[in-house]
């Protein structure tokens, strides 16, 4: 990924806002620059203004307020056909009633491009995505992976900067979804193109891009790669949208810049990273990775604050194992463990103790 | 629908009923028809069926009544002005009608409901109707009585099946189809005579066919729009039938019949084209 500081923003939403009735915003105060050759993942809940979003870029929607610009230029005013995006929709899009390599062509035919031009290109795009046997199918005759696969090359046959895809894998089962993943990522590390993709598969947004902007309400709630995005979440909307993610509640009773403590509503304290809270004695919600709980004493700092658990249910999901527990009041408390020869399998009813390191444990706000 | 063992004496008392009645509807429906065409071929100059027709002797036979049609100015005049006047309204029909429903089928397109039903309406208002308006406002303005009043006339009349056999095929028509075609750098124009219009062919020649056949057939405003100048075949067939009773009306009429057995059959076969090509393409 290309630094943002060292190029000019390829693709700029600049203060970009739109509603449909004239009444309520879908996407409310967009900004956003993407440098070139990104993978840039917009993920959201349905509604959140993430597809709005997307087709505006496209062109297909108008921006109400706000200037989109790519490459520098504003293209509010630019229609489309004009704006040489390649597109990769849900359901394929590609043209029943032409062959693959006419559905190919069709792009280059637009661009008045020689034949033995046209067909070099087809050609080479087909090959890229492995499908270069199927050239004379009918997409009706093709199976649901290959037809992504052929739309996947139709949108990049004639050579766009800029690709948008619209939940390409929706459709596809899990095991092809997550192997088109790769092939995508991988096809985009090699062509150097910039990818803004839509999706509300968080672990597809994780897989694939460089950034990933988490959308709710018409708002981007955090702009930040896979890792931090994960790690570090911003607002409790974040922590519970991306991953699996146990919250407890309670009141912030001691705070310096590096940690807190906070009382849970069952009494017990225990130590968090505080990321929004701003003062002792505001109500926050900590937020725990299942993952980042150990329940191993031997494992724990010394100082750590702990908390007693009953274990309520164990499940076996064969490379994890998942362990619900009930902690200060919340019975939805889960930890996992990886299925290691040395692990231990807790037994529903036993008493255990958790900890953490007070850096996974994130305080935010109360919402 | 063979019956199931276990069925009551009632069931099948009532699957042999339901068989007949079904067999005779049809009957009823087509036997005016069918009727038609024996009496077509009859040597004497009379509507009915002669004992030597009877007894199928080939002497009760003849082709004199198409030699008629097909050689006598009477029946070849009218039968060229219905192929001149037939062609061109299916056109501007086709034209004008595939525009309308690709346009209303347009999601941001205010009224939809009410100028989707004033297009409609010469299908529905009672033809004489139409008739009476049309004859007053094209004699205002100088087209009663010329070949493109009666053209426009008919036009107005086929513009209702296209609206509606295109809008059937729009319905199924996936609007990420054009998105994707802009997209891929395709004007509107290129989007819509390479993506959309292939795809609701079937729906335009089947409009078309309907308003072909609808001008061909039509008496009732020819009478009103046209001159002698104009005079159609079924306009010709109505004189006929009122003032000679010749049987060389239904030499024509079998003439029409075939004609309209072949368009249909062609829309049948093209039907079929378009539901391999979609149903294929419902992956």
């Amino acid at each position: 990924m290309l630094q943002a500081s060292q190029t000019a923003p390829f693709v700029e939403f600049d203060r970009v806002q739109k509603s449909y009735d004239g009444q309520t915003l879908v996407v409310k105060d967009l900004n956003l620059s993407i440098p070139r050759g990104e993978f840039l993942t917009m993920l959201g809940p349905s509604g959140s203004g993430k597809t709005t979003t997307l087709m505006m870029l496209a062109g297909f929607e108008t921006a109400t307020h706000g200037e989109i610009r790519l490459g520098g230029r504003n293209i509010n005013d630019v229609p489309p056909h004009k704006r040489g995006i390649g597109m990769v929709f849900q359901n394929y899009a590609l043209f029943p009633h032409m062959s693959v390599a006419e559905n190919l062509a069709f792009p280059l035919e637009v661009r008045k491009m020689d034949k033995a031009e046209r067909d070099a290109k087809v050609r080479r795009a087909l090959d890229m995505v492995q499908m270069g046997q199927f050239a004379n199918r009918r997409p009706a005759q093709l199976s649901g992976g290959q037809q992504q696969r052929i739309a996947l090359a139709r949108a990049l046959v004639f050579e766009p900067e800029l690709v948008l895809m619209d939940e390409p894998l929706g459709a596809l089962d899990k095991q092809l979804r997550e192997h088109m993943q790769f092939e995508i990522k991988h096809l985009h590390d090699r062509l150097g193109i910039t990818v803004v993709y839509v999706t509300h598969d968080q672990t597809e947004a994780l897989t694939m891009s460089d950034r990933v902007a988490v959308f709710n309400d018409g708002i981007v709630q955090q702009l930040a790669p896979p890792d931090e995005l994960y790690e570090a979440p911003v607002n409790s909307f974040v922590a519970q949208f991306i991953g699996e993610n146990n919250t407890l509640e309670g009141i912030v009773t001691a705070l310096d810049r590096e940690k807190c403590v906070v009382r849970l509503d069952s009494g017990d304290e225990i130590d968090a990273k505080p990321v929004n809270v701003s003062r002792v004695g505001d109500r926050t919600r900590v937020s725990i990775r299942p993952e980042r709980v150990e329940f191993n004493k031997a494992r724990l700092r010394p100082d750590a604050h702990t908390l007693r658990a009953r274990v309520e249910e164990f499940i076996y999901m064969g490379d994890m194992f998942r362990t619900r527990l009930s902690v200060a009041g919340n019975d939805e408390f889960v930890i996992k463990s990886r299925n290691a020869p040395d692990q231990v399998r807790l037994q529903p009813g036993q008493e255990i103790e958790i900890g953490w390191l007070p850096e996974d444990c994130r305080a935010l706000d109360a919402a | 629908m063979a019956l199931p063992s276990y069925a009551t004496t009632g069931q099948r008392v009532w699957h042999y009923t339901f068989r007949t009645i079904c067999g005779l509807i049809l009957f009823y429906l087509i036997a005016p028809i069918l009727v038609i065409i024996p009496l077509s071929f009859n040597a004497t100059d009379f509507f009915t069926f002669t004992p030597e027709m009877l007894a199928l002797d080939p002497a009760g036979y003849s082709l004199k009544h198409y030699d008629d049609f097909f050689n006598n100015i009477d029946w070849q005049g009218p039968l060229w002005n219905s192929l001149k006047i037939a062609p061109m309204a299916t056109l501007l029909a086709v034209a004008l009608g595939t525009l309308a429903a690709v346009g209303l089928s347009q999601s941001h397109v205010p009224f939809k409901g009410a100028i989707m039903a004033i297009l409609i309406s010469p299908m529905i208002v009672p033809l004489i109707i139409s008739a009476a308006g049309m004859y007053f406002f094209y004699s205002r303005i100088g087209l009663q009585g010329t070949y493109w009043g009666v053209v426009l006339a008919h036009a107005a009349l086929g513009i209702p099946f296209v609206i509606i056999t295109v809008t059937a095929t729009l319905v199924g028509f996936d609007k990420s189809l054009t998105r994707a075609s802009a997209s891929l750098g395709a004007g509107p124009i290129r989007t819509f005579f390479k993506v959309q219009m292939p795809l609701i062919l079937p729906g335009v020649v089947s409009g078309a066919l309907f308003a072909f056949i609808t001008s061909f057939d039509e008496v009732v405003v020819v009478m009103f729009m046209g001159a002698a100048g104009q005079k159609t075949l079924p306009w010709q067939m109505f004189i006929g039938l009122r003032e000679q009773i010749s049987p060389t009306i239904l030499a024509a009429a079998t003439v029409l019949i075939a004609v309209s057995v072949l368009l249909l059959a062609t829309l049948e076969l093209l039907r079929r084209r378009n539901e391999r090509m979609r149903g294929l393409s419902a992956a």
